[in-house]
This record gives structure tokens, sequence and C-alpha cells, in this order.
């Protein structure tokens, strides 16, 4: 008879980054364990490759032994490394939902909202995707959860700066 | 949504962010355009315009920050006690410097003050440091660690969730230590809200990847599986996850999640798009959580309940009659999501490989795919192809689409979307279109990018060996191969075709006229000079007859290659000569010209002026006798796995991420049945490698016989074995090449190979055995029998079944050894084998490699603890010690690998000397463990070594270090 299908691995996204059309790199968010020098070294590697494909080209690649998955927006790559087994289509549109995230929280987001406030875009990212895995796809959900987090920023903030401007502290 | 005050949060923080961008930020953010194409192009433009200056603003950059630097550091170091609020934002300066790309070596200590801060958005950007910065140094672990235990025990949902976080993003060991017992139980319990729930599962996925030794099953994993029911179909997202590998290594404990994942992506599939609210994705009801199902699906066979078996059909026909509705919405992305659903459907039909009904409406699905406008979609339809022309439900229907793939190969204009077809007609393949694909292959290398070159040469030289009927044809495609991409054919292809010439006698005649023909060119490949070179060494007098291609003009021909040729290439040349001499006595005096001759003898390269001196000697004291038996033809070589194949597997093969030993051992898992795994590191594996007469062997052995089996020189000048012992000869040899590794050819002789796959756990191992037919004949009354001696039998336990007594020509049988150590053992079972060939008796014995060293199970220790242990071991009955003369070359490298094949673990920086080797390991018998120690101390002056073994048991120390000492 005919072997029993062996069971898929599951796997998770190992790695997804943002950079600019010069090459600079925004965001880095990494599900794996690297050492600095090779996350460096995977970084420039693939910003070259990235970069040096063409506008029509399709958005996946085979790189070393993984899949990569990556979309332009305007001045922006997002682009994430994902296994062999995994889904890229789904793939595309976690980056596509992510810059839905982005925008709705910024209001239009740009390239500048998310150098100036990269611990946010971070938080953004953490409550979308945890360990790699999507956890949270419900645009709501997850804003709600920044949205409070502001708020317990503004609770804790706004009386300190008047009481430190005064002295009084 | 509230107005966000972009960077009032850490004014200080926007000013230095503002100073490294170097202009003002304030102007470019008043765009209230709700497109995020244009915004972002507004900002590029502004980007464009500043490369200008790069080199100085580079420089102003470092300036800035090496001051910030300073000053943080100050800050830290001040009399002054810095307040959470001037902590938290010179912790994200060094953030962002970090992120910019500079090192950072302090701050960490700041950092983890920020976690027990009672202020949100302190201890938030104090995670947020922890995660990006991590740092495994274990005092600020165990800070951190408590830190997170007081946030997860705060009953507070935020903290907890940046708790969670914040243990999902490091992931490390010592996190698993401490958290793993702890998650499972927030996970489940009853009052957890839905978002920590989220965090949990998945935060306790990333541990069980990371440590799953440490995340203990339990009570958990039932009410796990039951998230699967959730309400909230974020917490189900995200379980789902979990549960998906949990089940890949756990699968009975968690079979119950096939009916409920089956039953949730059933009303999934057949909700109205706006049942979901906002699970609905560009009116496709819950996609990622629709794929992520379909994917923990695949983890298990086809449910067999007929009730559930019978809903998953349904729901794969809904999702594919789904992809021919119109669509709801033009956006991509409904298309992307409608079919990344599609997708993972379709990987799920055909890993169940059992609907013939569906895995065609897939593959039609796919075909129409094939012709779609998006680039992404014939880029995955060719992906998904290639899996499914694997199946024989659906291979035929794959096939009917050959002509789509090969025009994709001449006009799709992204060289990644080309290497898709080129891979799936190398799977589309088989015997009735072999010659189409190979042609077309052939064709598409002429202007292949040069990246995938190699990869298509290695393809076209597989399938045109598979499907060769006619093994002209298969000599006419690797010449081609060698005409077009003389570069990028390796060594495996070049020997594999003189493999096949040299086994295949209706084939030689042909091959050596059209290596004549090829060498004609003015301007041939190298290659091409190596394959003439060695065919019309072996089989030139096949067209000698012809006066077009006599043997002067043979001999002519290739010594005009000579002089523009690789030292390697003119090494097998001369062997080529030293050939012809025998083959042709009326060139004998032109070649012993060109022996003579000072480029030969006195060339600075050694291997040729040995290879030179020697053949001029053989060709003028050697009778003619002993000249034919010396360069008689090359003996047929052993059939085995094809080193293409086995090389195409390792060029595709996991190899940069996943850890060394999974590949080999996945390498060697064997595509064809064959025992033998890629031959690439095996010294002994006969390869009709660049000398004709095992010569030159590398290293280069200047004297004495050499280990090439196919030499043979050996046979003839050194004393051939005559005593044939109860063993077959070589059979010690071989048991020794198996003591460090646990798979390979254990014999082989003209009728019968035997190859041998084996894993070991603990005291226990399970070794296949494989009977290889090498001949067309029957076998009949095939018996092996193992045979222990009593005092063996009683520390080994050895378990099989008898196998067929019939073994059909070219067949290849297979037997099951379970085998389990009893106690401590020395001696080895032998194996003999009985069978009747064409009406002779045929009797083998040979020793089977179940060595001591096999029940190893490496242990890692520290240098002290190696040390203090070494020193406990130190009665002279526990320690054995050989000095003994290396018999291979020193080479650390390779000792290095022995010793992990040995078993035990390879300690570095243990011993003082960092040339000497030290290893570890624990031996498991049913009853006791036995702790070893080893050092192995090379004296490379004296080509000597001095092995020490200290275990709690004499005779454990003796027979290790006797089975140790015949490696190096």
């Amino acid at each position: 008879g005919r072997a029993q299908p062996r069971p898929r691995p599951a796997a998770a996204m190992q790695f997804m980054l943002l950079f600019s059309r010069q090459g600079k790199l925004r965001l880095q968010k990494w599900y794996v364990p690297l050492s600095d020098k090779e996350k460096k070294k995977i970084t420039r590697e693939l910003v070259q490759t990235v970069l040096a494909r063409k506008p029509k080209m399709c958005s996946f690649l085979e790189w070393r032994d993984l899949k990569i998955v990556y979309k332009r927006y305007a001045s922006l790559y997002f682009c994430c490394a994902i296994e062999d087994q995994d889904n890229e289509l789904i793939t595309l549109e976690i980056i596509h939902r992510y810059v839905e995230l982005l925008d709705k929280y910024f209001g239009s987001v740009c390239e500048l909202d998310i150098i100036f406030n990269f611990e946010k875009a971070y938080f953004i990212l953490d409550e979308f995707l945890l360990g790699g895995e999507v956890q949270e796809t419900s645009k709501k959900n997850v804003l709600k959860a920044i949205e409070q987090a502001d708020l317990l920023q503004e609770e804790a903030e706004t009386p300190r700066s008047v009481l430190e401007e005064i002295g009084l502290t | 949504m509230p107005a966000v005050s972009k960077g009032d949060g850490m004014r200080g923080l926007a000013v230095f962010i503002s100073d490294i961008r170097n202009f003002n930020f304030r102007n470019k953010l008043s765009a209230d355009n709700d497109s995020l194409w244009k915004v972002f192009s507004r900002c590029l433009s502004t980007l464009g315009s500043r490369t200008v200056a790069k080199g100085k603003s580079k420089e102003a950059e470092i300036k800035r920050i090496n001051k910030e630097l300073a000053n943080i550091r100050s800050k830290f170091k001040g009399d002054k006690a810095l307040d959470g609020y001037s902590k938290k934002k010179y912790v994200c300066k060094l953030l962002f410097i970090f992120l910019l790309g500079h090192d950072i070596d302090f701050g960490h200590m700041e950092a983890v003050n920020l976690l027990s801060s009672n202020r949100y958005t302190e201890k938030q950007i104090g995670y947020l440091f922890i995660s990006v910065l991590v740092n495994s140094n274990s005092e600020l672990i165990r800070l951190i660690n408590n830190a997170i235990k007081n946030d997860l025990a705060s009953r507070n949902p935020t903290f907890m969730g940046l708790a969670l976080h914040c243990i999902a993003n490091v992931g490390s060991r010592e996190m698993a230590e401490a958290f793993a017992g702890e998650i499972p139980k927030i996970l489940v319990a009853g009052d957890t809200m839905d978002s920590v729930k989220q965090s949990a599962a998945l935060c306790l996925l990333r541990l069980y990847r990371t440590s799953p030794d440490l995340v203990p099953m339990g009570d958990w994993t039932s009410r796990v599986v039951h998230l699967l029911n959730d309400q909230h179909l974020g917490v189900v997202t995200a379980a789902t996850s979990l549960i998906t590998t949990l089940a890949q290594k756990n699968p009975e404990e968690f079979k119950t999640s096939v009916s409920l994942a089956v039953s949730r992506l059933s009303r999934i599939v057949t909700s109205a798009s706006t049942d979901l609210q906002d699970y609905t994705y560009y009116f496709v009801p819950a996609p990622w959580l629709s794929v992520k199902l379909l994917r923990l699906l695949q983890c298990y066979p086809p449910p067999e309940d007929p009730a559930v078996r019978g809903r998953l059909t349904e729901c794969l026909e809904t999702v594919l009659n789904k992809a021919q509705e119109p669509p709801k919405s033009k956006k991509v992305q409904h298309s992307n999501a409608k079919n990344a659903v599609l997708f993972e459907a379709i990987s799920l039909i055909i890993h169940h490989d059992s609907e013939p009904n569906l895995l065609v409406r897939a593959c039609n699905q796919l075909g129409q795919f094939l012709q779609h406008r998006e680039t992404n979609l014939r880029y995955l339809a060719l992906e998904s192809m290639c899996t499914l022309a694997s199946s024989e439900f659906s291979h035929e229907a794959v096939k009917t689409h050959i002509e789509t793939v090969i025009n994709a190969l001449k006009t799709e204009r992204d060289v990644s979307v080309r290497q898709r077809a080129v891979d799936l007609l190398y799977a589309m393949c088989d015997r009735s279109n072999a010659q189409q694909i190979v042609a077309e292959m052939l064709s598409y290398l002429e202007t292949a990018d040069y990246s995938i070159r190699e990869e298509i040469v290695l393809k076209v030289a597989i399938l045109a060996e598979k499907y060769a009927v006619d093994y002209t044809w298969y000599v006419d495609t690797i010449l081609n191969l060698i005409r077009i991409a003389g570069d990028y054919v390796s060594e495996e292809v070049w020997y594999r075709v003189i493999q096949i010439v040299i086994n295949r006698d209706d084939v030689q005649g042909y091959a050596a006229k059209t290596v004549f023909e090829a060498l004609q060119a003015p301007a041939c490949h190298e290659n091409l000079v190596k394959v003439g070179g060695y065919i019309l060494g072996e089989f030139g007098n096949l067209i000698a007859g012809d006066p077009r291609s006599s043997p002067l003009i043979q001999f002519n021909l290739l010594h005009s290659k000579f002089h523009l040729c690789s030292v390697p290439t003119r090494a097998l040349l001369l062997s080529t000569y030293i050939k012809f001499v025998n083959l042709f006595p009326e060139v004998k005096a032109t070649i012993q010209d060109v022996l003579r001759s000072d480029s030969q003898l006195r060339n600075a390269d050694v291997e040729l002026q040995q290879r030179a001196v020697e053949y001029l000697r053989l060709s003028t004291v050697a009778s003619t006798d002993i000249l034919a038996t010396v360069l008689e033809e090359m003996p047929p070589f052993p059939e085995r796995e094809s080193s293409i194949l086995a090389k195409l597997k390792k060029k595709k093969g996991p190899n940069t991420v996943t850890d060394l030993e999974e590949a080999k051992r996945e390498r060697s898992a064997d595509v064809n049945g064959g025992p033998e795994p890629a031959p690439a590191s095996a010294a002994s594996t006969p390869s009709p490698s660049a000398d004709l007469l095992g010569l030159g062997a590398t290293p280069p052995a200047p004297a004495g016989p050499p280990p090439s089996s196919g030499g043979l020189l050996v046979d003839v000048f050194s004393d051939s074995p005559s005593a044939v012992a109860p063993l077959a000869p070589g059979s010690e040899d071989n048991f020794a090449r198996f003591v460090c590794k646990n798979n390979g050819v254990l014999f082989e002789n003209q009728l019968l190979q035997i190859g041998l796959k084996s894993e070991f756990r603990q005291n226990l191992g399970r070794m296949f055995i494989f009977y290889g037919n090498k001949t067309s004949t029957q076998f009949l009354s095939f018996t092996p029998t193992l045979i222990c001696s009593d005092d063996l039998q009683t520390n080994l336990s050895l378990q099989t079944k008898p196998v067929d007594p019939t073994v059909d020509g070219g067949a290849q049988v297979q037997q099951v050894v379970n085998i389990e150590c009893v106690s401590d053992f020395t001696e080895a079972p032998v194996l003999n084998i009985q069978f009747r060939y064409g009406g002779t008796f045929q009797n083998v014995s040979v020793k089977l490699p179940i060595t001591l060293n096999k029940f190893f199970q490496p242990t890692e220790m520290a240098s002290q603890d190696f040390f203090q242990r070494w020193k406990q071991l130190s009665s002279p009955q526990q320690e054995v010690q050989n000095i003994f003369k290396a018999k291979h070359p020193m080479d650390t490298e390779i000792t290095k690998a022995k010793i992990i094949g040995f078993g035990s673990a390879l300690l570095e920086d243990v011993d003082p000397n960092p040339a000497n080797f030290v290893g570890a390991g624990i031996i498991h018998t049913r009853t006791t463990q036995i702790g070893c120690l080893l050092r192995l101390e090379p004296n490379l002056q004296a080509q000597m070594y001095r092995l020490t073994l200290r275990t709690s048991k004499e005779a454990v120390s003796r027979r290790l270090c006797a089975l140790l000492s015949e490696q190096f």
C-alpha cells in the first residue's frame, strides 16, 4: 500500500523587515534567535536582493531555504521570511493588514511616522503578530488594545509634566 | 481614534530623531490624504533629494550619536537619581540608536528598572528594549524574569499582556524554565481575559518551539483543544497555531482537534461574507483562521469518521466552488485572501492524496491560474502543481499542461517564475514526455540565468538517465549539457556518464565515436576533454578500425588539448595515454616520447611528474601480459543511488537554518530505496575520479598502494589476500568503517549487496539490513542468520524475522533487527547468508557492526566539570590508554567528525591544549549507565596518537578504546 502522508510541519514567520527604497532599515522584527551579526548579514543580503527586483515581478522568491514575501508601499518595502510550507498569499495579506493598522492608527501613515514613532509601530505589530503567528486579525481589537495603552499614557503623563515644570517633584 | 500626539510623549526623543534625520519633520506630517500611496510617495521625494550628501550626513550622524551616547551615559552614571520619565526617554533613545545599526553596551539595567515601574508606558518601553536587545546576561535574566513574574501575577490584563509579549519575543530557555509551567494555567483558566488567552497561547507556542522538553503536557492539553470552539475568533486563531504545533509532536494526544477543526472550518466557509464582522477581510470570512485550520488538518491523515470526512470534503468542495464564482470585490486583497484559502485547501487535498475527484479539480483550478494575468498566481500555481505531479491520481492531469509550462519557461519575465516552471517540468516528467522535456530544458539552458544553470544541468542529467530507453540519447544529452553549459557541469554529472558507459556495453562504441567527434571542435570545454579522455582510454579500440579515428589520430587529438588543461585533467590524460599503450601497441613509442619529455618528467607538479615517471617505467618494464592485466578495462561500477540525485537533494534540501545532523539524516533517508547515503564524504566510495588507476587518490599518496578500491595496481603489486577466513575478505575493514557511522554498504560482491541503515537511542536500536540481488537471476533458499556467541547473547539481545527465501533478480529485500544492549559487550554478531544462485551454493559471512559505542548518549559539560570527573575516575582499572600510529592523514576536522560519529559529545575549549580532543558521553545498557570520558592527543610530528578512556567500568574503557583506536 501507499505510505501514509507525513504530517507537514507548521512553521512561523521567521522575521519581518521594513526598509526604504534607499535600503535604510526602518523596522526589524525577528522571531527566531539569531546573533546580531547574522541579522545584519541577512538584512544586507535581502535588502539588496529585493531592491534589485523590477516592479512587475512576483512578490515571492526563494532565498536560502526560506520563502520571501514582499510588497512595496510607496517608499517602503515590507518583507517577510516564511518557511517552505507556509502560505505566501496569506503572508502578503499579513503585510497589508499591518499597513492598514498603521494607517488607521497614524491617520495616513508615512515612512516618517514609523521613524519617529518606531515604538508604536512595534507595539501595534506585537498586538497583531506574536512569536511569528497571527494573534488577532480584527482591526478593531488590535487598535482597541493600542488605544487603551495611549489612554494610560495620557493619564500618567499629563499631570506630571505640569508638576515637573514648576519644580514640585 | 484619539489624535496621536506624535513625539509629544517624549519631546527629547523626537528632537534627537529629528537631528538624526536632519530635517524638520513637522512640516512633513500635515498631509491628510487618505491614500497610503500618495503620502508615501511624497516622503519618497523628500528622501530622494537627501541622498546627495550621504557621506557627509553619515559622518554627522555618527558624531551626533556619540554625543548623545555620552550624554545618556553621564545621566545614567550621574549622582542625581533619574526619574522614570527620563529613564524611559533615554532608554528609548538607546533603542533608536541600536535600531540605526549602532552597538549598545549599556542601559540594560535602566531598562530592567523600568519593568517594575507602575506606569504603563515606562513598563512598555522597558519591555520593548528587553525584547529587542536580548542579552543572555544571566544576572539580568533573573531580574527580568522576576519583573515578568510580578506582572503575570498582577491580574492586570495590560501588564500581563506586556509580560507575555516579552516572553514570546525573547523565547529563551531561561524564560521557558521559569514560565513554561505557569503559562498553560493562565491559558486555560476560566477567568482569563480573551486578549490574555491569545497572548498566552502564542507565548506558549514560542516556548515550545525553543524548548519542547520544558513544556509539560498535562490536563491542560484537552482544554486547549476545546479553544477551537471558543466564541472569540481571535482566541481560536491564536489557539489553532499552538494546537497545530503540539499536534505534530503528539498526534495521539490532540486527535480530537480534527473533528473540532473540521466543524469550525465548515462554519466559516459556509458563512455569509458579513457574518463574521471584523473577522471578514475584504469579503472573505476569516481567511487567516481558515488557513490555520487547513494547516492543522495537514497534521493528520484523512479523518476516519465518515461523517467528519464527508463534512471536510464538503468544505473543500465549497472552497473550490467559490474559486469559480465572480469576485465580490475588484481589490487584490479580496482575491489574495480567497486564493490563500484555496491554495491551503489544495495543499490539504494533496496531503491526503486520497480523493481522485478533488485532486483532479485542484489540478484544473491550478491549470487556470497558470494563465492568470497575476504573476503571483502563476508562480503559486506552478509551485503547487509540482506536488500534485507526484500523486498517482493527478499526475496525468498535470501532464496535460505541459505546453503552458514550456511556454512559461520561454516567456516569463521573472526568473523566480521560470525557476518554478523548471521545477514543474522536472516533476511532471515521465517516460512519455522525457524527450520533449529534456529538449526544452536544454534549449532553455542556452539562455538561462546563471543563478539556476547548475540546477538545470543536474535536473537534465537525472531525467536523461532515469528515462533513457536508448542510451545513445543519454550520451548525446550529457555531451550537449557539457557543450551548452560546461562550467556548470559538476563532477558528479560527468562521473555518472562514465559510470553508465562503463556499465553498459551496448553504448560503449557509440560513446567513443561521439566523444571523438565532439573533441574535433576547436574550442571544447575541459569537461569534455575529461569525459573524452576517459572514454577513449577505455573504449578507443572500438572505433580504431575506422582510419579516420585511428589510434594515432585519437592520441593526437587528445594531446592537442593537453596543454590548455588544468592539472587534474592532464593527470587524467596521462592515464589515458598509458591505457593507449596497452590498447594500441603501435602508438607506444609516440606515447613514451611524450612521457619522456622534460615537460612531463620534470613537471613542477608532483602528481604529473609521478604519473609520467611511473607510467613510463611501467610501459618499459612490464610484459604485454602484465600490461594487459594492469590496464584492463574498468570493472562495472556497483549500482547505487545516483550521486547526481544526491547532489540535487543536497542543493535543494535544507541547509542553512536546520541543523546539519537533521539534514544529513534526511539526505540519507533514501529516495530510491538505495541504502547508501550520498557518497559525498565516504572516501572509499568507488567513483571514476580523475585518476584511472587510483594512483592519485586525494590526498595524494606519494608511495604505497592507494586506498581506492578501483585501483587494479593494488591487486597486481601487493600481496593479494589469499587466506579466506569464514568472514568475507574486507569484512573487518567494513566493520571498522561503521563504528562511526550508521548507514552504508556493508558488503558487496558480484552477486549480492548488503546495505545497512540503523538508528540507536539509549540502550535500544534498530537496524535495517537491505539485501540486493545484483544479478538478473533469482536467489533461492535465501537465508540470513545472525550468529552470536553464548557470551554475546547474554549481553546483547537481537530480534528479527526470517526473510522471504526467494529474492528476484534486481530486487532488494529488507530485514529489520531490533537490538537491545543488556549489558556491555565486546564481540560483534556475525551475519551469515546462504542461498542458491543458478545451481551453486553461496555462503557469505560478515561481521555485523553493532558496537558498544552505538549506545552512547553525548554529554555536554564545562571544562571544570570534565576535569573533576576525570580525576574521580583515576583508579588504574578505570583508565585504558593506547598509543598508536596514525593510519590516516591527521586532519582536525575529520577527527572531530569521527569523535562525534563515535557517539560522544565533542567538548570544545576544555583541554588546555587546543590540539587535543576531549569527549564525554554515557553508555546506556538495560541495567546501568556508564559515564565515559575520552581524550585524544595527536602528535603531528611523530604521526602518533595517544588515546585515553576513563569510565567507571574497565571492560567498557577497554572496548571503547579498542574501537576508537582503529578509526584514526
